[in-house]
């Protein structure tokens, strides 16, 4: 069965308090390569039918409308994994 | 007058809102998430709490939730809702207010007396203070830092839609000392600070006397006496 993978992530403008915890925690190993995380989501949805276009527009609507808050967030990629 | 409180899964604060209800004069009537019906209420009240368990973001399943719908609806025409902390969140992921609610700046979950300012009491649930008032009433979250987009920003303070901002300390790092917001029609209140726990003597922040404080029922009293709906 088709497997979809939606994306979501923070604003870019948004501070992660998150992410810059763990960029700090991952600062502790190696020689400053690392100046920033941003943590996101992954979502992977499940479908018993195959992964038509109607489909995955209704996918993409949940995305926008469920799955992420487009006042923070953007949905970043939708895909059908392979 | 009957005045609803909503309990989601991984609501806290339900019990402290039908209480404030009553202290505050009104017959408080228990609500379920997962019902579509409002049993009639004349006024409503989402409170706090962790619903869902934050799963997803905070506030967004219990937004889409079979009661909210009604909610939504109901607001709409006008009926009073106050969301608190969790229930703010939820009014946010309803759309019922604008702008969203982020992981508080300094990472950490945070509880303390906090002091407001009155921003506008023209809504049905801060018709009972003074404009410009200060109060003080508990706050505790991880996730309150206020955030919207510049022109959102611009909209909010332009059309007077902040009704309470944050006095000496901005907690969370909300833009501009968002505390808490109206819609244009005032008939819809959210706010992260908790006035259902400053409702009584002896329960509430410090005032003059150790827990005296009781600045929160002046919002469960505005709803009894709201002109609001009949503008």
């Amino acid at each position: 069965m088709p497997t979809v993978i939606v994306e979501v992530m923070p604003k870019e403008v948004l501070l992660d308090p998150a992410g810059k915890a763990t960029a700090r925690a991952l600062q502790r190993f190696g020689d400053g390569e690392i100046t920033d995380v941003r943590i996101g989501k992954r979502f992977e949805i499940t479908l018993n039918t195959p992964a038509t276009p109607e489909l995955l527009a209704h996918i993409a609507d949940l995305a926008r409308d469920v799955l992420s808050n487009q006042v923070i967030e953007d949905v970043t990629s939708i895909r059908v994994a392979e | 007058m009957r005045v609803g409180v909503i309990t989601f899964p991984g609501s806290l604060d339900d019990r402290d809102a039908l209480r404030a209800v009553r202290l505050a004069g009104a017959e408080p009537v228990a609500l379920w998430h997962d019902s579509h019906d409002l049993q009639g209420v004349d006024a409503l009240i989402i409170p706090g709490g962790f619903s869902y368990g934050d799963y997803l973001r905070c506030g967004a399943i219990a937004a889409h939730s079979p009661i909210m719908a009604e909610v939504v609806a109901a607001a709409n025409k006008g009926l009073p809702v106050l969301g608190i902390c969790n229930g703010f969140q939820i009014l946010v992921e309803s759309h019922l207010l604008d702008g969203g609610l982020i992981r508080n700046d300094h990472g950490t979950f945070i509880r303390r007396d906090q002091k407001l300012r009155v921003e506008n009491v023209d809504t049905a649930w801060t018709n009972r203070y003074e404009l410009g008032q200060e109060i003080t009433i508990p706050l505790k979250n991880g996730e309150g830092g206020f955030i919207a987009d510049e022109e959102t920003l611009k909209r909010l303070e332009g059309d007077g839609l902040v009704a309470f901002r944050y006095v000496d300390v901005n907690p969370n790092g909300s833009l501009n000392d968002i505390a808490g917001l109206r819609n244009a029609r005032g008939n819809v209140v959210g706010l992260m600070p908790h006035p259902e726990h400053a409702v009584e003597a002896g329960f509430g922040p410090d005032a003059e006397r150790m827990q005296s404080g009781t600045d929160g029922l002046a919002m469960f009293v505005s709803v009894l006496t709201d002109t609001v709906l009949s503008k």
